[in-house]
């Protein structure tokens, strides 16, 4: 059983914390296939925190194919997070790289990319929230 | 999906003080819900309507599609500083709730004082503010009401004791299914527990809904100073201050600031909270070097 906590000064959504922590347990292997998740009344009873932020969580790792719930029982972990997307990185650094020339060619300072990437990384997550 | 409480042009007058005007709410079922505000907007005043202990002047309150009668067994109240009989103890206080309520959990009541460390032969005026606060907490959940209105119930706790305290409210939250509304001046805790906020200043509502609808719909903006007529006609501004070159602003847009002269930012419950109340104090403030 994995145990969450939150970081309030973070600016990061509640249910992002939660499931980046279950993420997290997973590409450590703390979480494996069949481990059992805390109920909500237990995660709410020890952070402190809405049920249905939980629930969002929750209801997010089951969209993603990570956890299952079974009505009655309990959410279970269906998958582990190997380290395999480790492999894909070095291509998309590359891509990145390329970017940054790019980006630097079209005049942009280093702040100025940086605030690009990040407003734009911004919005795309949240699109896809 | 239904409504804990709707109060249409709710108002209330204390003679000629208006202590709560044209208030238009629509709070739903099943969510747990912060007020916040500050000394003397009405928090207490719209608590004490919708469990029944005052009457509206004016306007229409319903609340469980019902309207407020106090001893209600739908609806339950933990008042402000959770007051309880210092005189009797833990005990007396679960017999008496027994007594006055038919629908008493007792297993429920006993279970949570055990949970808690409360001691049932101890006298509740020598129990300290956090196991006051429990106790209090404790008699108003056993009733089982589908509503539970708590003002300001940790204000007087130490850290430890507030969040203690909140677990054992979002325990009762799930495992009751009630609809809950607090008072709070720490809005910090109000966002980690809740999940639709009020916003009431000078007896009116500012703003009331999702937690997350508001943090994704509040920005601020920072940019060359532009004067209101020239802004975006989508955004609601909530707050503005401008000096002779620079505007800041905090706008309410559901579209995204796609305008690059602006800097915008996110804000956190915290910054949205206080830019009402800011912003309802008058017209925008007027920072020196300018007019």
């Amino acid at each position: 059983m994995i145990e969450f906590h939150l970081e309030t000064r973070s600016g990061v959504a509640p249910y992002l914390q939660l499931i980046q922590q279950v993420r997290h347990a997973l590409r450590l292997g703390v979480l494996k296939e069949g481990d059992k998740l805390p109920t909500v009344k237990e995660v709410v009873a020890q952070v402190a925190i809405n049920p249905n932020t939980v629930s969002k969580a929750y209801r997010e790792l089951e969209y993603a194919g990570l956890v299952t719930a079974r009505p009655g029982l309990g959410t279970f972990v269906t998958r582990t997070l190997g380290d395999d997307s480790r492999a894909k990185h070095e291509p998309l650094r590359r891509e990145l790289e390329r970017w940054l020339v790019e980006a630097r060619a079209a005049g942009l300072d280093d702040e100025s990319i940086e605030a690009l990437f990040t407003s734009a990384f911004r919005a795309f997550s949240e699109a896809r929230a | 999906m239904t409504s804990a409480l709707i109060a249409e042009n709710l108002t209330k007058r204390y003679g000629r003080r208006t202590a709560l005007s044209g208030c238009t709410l629509d709070i739903p079922a099943g969510h747990v819900v912060g007020l916040v505000g500050p000394n003397g907007a009405g928090k207490s005043t719209l608590l004490q309507l919708a469990c029944g202990l005052l009457e509206p002047t004016a306007g229409r309150l319903e609340v469980l599609g019902e309207r407020p009668s106090s001893g209600s067994p739908r609806v339950g109240f933990v008042a402000q500083d959770t007051p309880v009989y210092g005189g009797l103890t833990v005990a007396e206080h679960l017999r008496m709730g027994a007594h006055l309520n038919p629908s008493w959990d007792r297993p429920l009541a006993e279970r949570r004082i055990a949970q808690v460390g409360l001691d049932p032969t101890q006298k509740a005026g020598k129990l300290s503010g956090g196991q006051r606060a429990q106790l209090a907490l404790t008699v108003a959940a056993a009733k089982r009401p589908d509503l539970l209105l708590l003002d300001e119930p940790v204000a007087a706790l130490d850290p430890l004791a507030r969040r203690t305290f909140l677990q054992s409210l979002m325990e009762l939250a799930v495992e009751q299914g009630m609809s809950i509304v607090m008072s709070s001046h720490l809005v910090a805790d109000l966002e980690r527990v809740c999940d639709h906020l009020i916003v009431l200043v000078a007896s009116r509502v500012r703003v009331a809904g999702d937690v997350e609808e508001l943090l994704a719909g509040h920005h601020r903006l920072v940019g060359p100073r532009r004067d209101p007529g020239e802004l975006n006609a989508g955004w609601t501004v909530v707050d503005e201050s401008r000096t002779d070159v620079q505007s800041t602003l905090v706008v309410r847009s559901t579209a995204p600031i796609d305008d690059p002269s602006w800097q915008a930012d996110r804000l956190d419950l915290e910054d949205i909270v206080l830019a009402y109340m800011s912003g309802a104090a008058g017209p925008a403030r007027v920072l020196e070097g300018q007019r």
